[in-house]
């Protein structure tokens, strides 16, 4: 007598969990050096290390991304359009067939940058603001900024550029500006993506006066639900578990699909979480990127089952997966706990079993400038 | 194909796309996944 | 939901024509597949079975897509297969030769 096996459901997301043969959502940092000092910035951005990847190196780089077929890599800094090869890189990529998505503040999209960047094929493009209007915007990027990408997008828009994309971290003071931007999405035929920020980098410092309460969450959670034509980078599954899942995979990523390499070859699990912890080893490292994604121990260990720890009795724990890591790594929250920001207020009650003086990660680099870009009012 | 074959084809593709969310679970061979929704800055 | 850009009216998925994997998409085998992502449209769509990317990568080599399930699929499959295409024609992963 044969045994009716049912045929196992290939659910994606338990396999995305245990990795895949190269990222999806490649991010590449390719300088420390901007010419912004913004107040969030999770790379602590500002000056150039002096052991930044050659131009050389870079193009080897794109050719591993060829090679494992990255179908697109997500270029960001500091500010890439800083680094003189940025073009080169740009059409070395593009050229080898390796997509670019790149995250610029805008101040180098000049017109006939722009117009250079309209007849290149395989180049999206990503401009950072962080309000509707300039004083919401300048208060965290800096005096100037926001009429710099305006600009920026207004050249964009005259080049025939199409389609780009406007990328705002959510904070206190944007979270009431929803429409607003929403508005400025569309009159440029912009996506507007909205991003979560998270206390890494300079971020740490600014979390506590920047970070949206729990009732501007639920009015985001509400607000994004009623527009799933706006994008978020599932930036925010920690709100999924106030109803219905928002789009996107609603877990963490991190070294399962996606990594950062960042400007000096070092290999971390995400973005968010530059820090040794995180790092996974070293494009220049014998066996390059190939060789950590496939075989780095951090990684391996991120693609193991991991324990919801003190989440496993919540009924929210499958909508939220606990939330993102660097969140809680960089409030000082076990990993196997509620994230800082839990919906169900978890993280909270955590977060005072912490105390007032827990000692915090500290970053081993900072290559944020002299200037400062205070904490502003709303003009 | 017949006409109504056809016809059931593209409803159940309809169906499929109406279905929501970036992992439409419906079909145990074919997921379209939402690029924008793996966490990643960019 | 994807990000992907207007697409124009699709051809109805027709079996007895000759198919093809479409030239601007790139397909990346996985442990249990493959990946395909569309550089025009920017999806990204994961084809679950080896069957099924064998069938996608073999579709220029037969006559008509009928022929190449047929060659392909595995017994007793063929109509989901079929329909499976007919999914894949609408995501532009494969298209008319």
């Amino acid at each position: 007598m044969s045994v009716d096996v049912p045929t196992q459901p290939l659910v994606l997301k338990d396999r995305f969990k245990q990795g895949l043969a190269a990222p999806i959502c490649l991010t590449w940092e390719l300088t420390y050096a901007c010419n912004l000092a913004c107040v969030h910035c999770l790379s602590s951005s500002g000056r150039r290390d002096p052991n930044e990847l050659t131009t050389a190196e870079a193009m080897g780089v794109i050719d591993e991304m060829a090679a494992l077929q990255v179908f697109y890599v997500n270029v960001g800094g500091g500010e890439p359009m800083v680094r003189a090869d940025f073009f080169d890189l740009l059409s070395y990529a593009v050229g080898r067939k390796v997509g670019v998505k790149f995250s610029t503040n805008g101040t180098r999209i000049s017109a006939p940058r722009a117009q250079q960047l309209a007849a290149m094929d395989y180049v999206d493009i990503q401009i950072s603001v962080d309000g509707a209007d300039a004083p919401t915007n300048d208060a965290v990027r800096g005096e100037g900024s926001f009429a710099a990408a305006r600009r920026a997008m207004d050249n964009l828009a005259a080049a025939g550029f199409g389609q780009f994309k406007i990328s705002v971290v959510m904070t206190r003071q944007n979270v009431p500006q929803l429409d607003a931007l929403a508005g400025l999405a569309e009159h440029y035929g912009a996506q507007l993506r909205l991003t979560r920020l998270r206390p890494s980098g300079r971020g740490a410092d600014t979390w506590e006066q920047l970070h949206p309460t729990a009732a501007q969450q639920r009015d985001l959670y509400h607000w994004l639900i009623d527009r799933p034509d706006v994008l978020t980078g599932d930036s925010f599954f920690h709100l999924s578990a106030l109803g219905d899942p928002l789009e996107g995979l609603n877990l963490c990523g991190a070294g399962r699909v996606v990594c950062l390499i960042d400007p000096v070859g070092d290999v971390y699990a995400c973005p968010f979480v530059i820090h040794d912890e995180f790092l996974a080893g070293s494009v220049r490292d014998r066996g390059g990127f190939a060789e950590v994604w496939a075989h780095s121990p951090l990684f391996e260990e991120l693609r193991s089952p991991q324990s919801a720890g003190a989440c496993a009795s919540c009924g929210s724990f499958d909508a939220c997966q606990g939330g993102c890591m660097a969140a809680k790594f960089f409030t000082g929250l076990p990993l196997d706990g509620p994230d800082p920001e839990c919906v169900l207020g978890h993280g909270e009650t955590a977060l005072a079993a912490l105390g007032a003086h827990a000692p915090l990660p500290s970053v081993r680099t900072d290559h944020s400038r002299a200037v400062q870009v205070r904490l502003g009012r709303k003009g | 194909m017949p006409e109504d074959e056809t016809v059931q084809l593209e409803a159940d593709a309809a169906a499929a796309e109406e279905g929501g969310g970036s992992l439409e679970v419906d079909d145990l061979l074919v997921e379209e996944v939402s690029i924008d929704g793996m966490c990643g800055v960019y | 939901m994807t990000n992907a850009a207007p697409v124009a009216e699709r051809a109805l998925f027709d079996a007895a024509l000759a198919w093809r994997l479409h030239p601007q998409v790139a397909l990346r085998d996985e442990a249990f597949g493959a990946l395909a992502y569309h550089y025009g449209n920017r999806r990204l769509v994961f084809l679950k079975s080896r069957a099924l990317v064998e069938l996608v990568r073999s579709l220029e080599q037969y006559g008509s897509a009928a022929d190449a399930i047929d060659a392909i699929a595995p017994p007793g499959e063929a109509q989901r297969y079929r329909a499976t295409l007919a999914r894949l024609c609408r995501s532009e992963v494969i298209d008319v030769r």
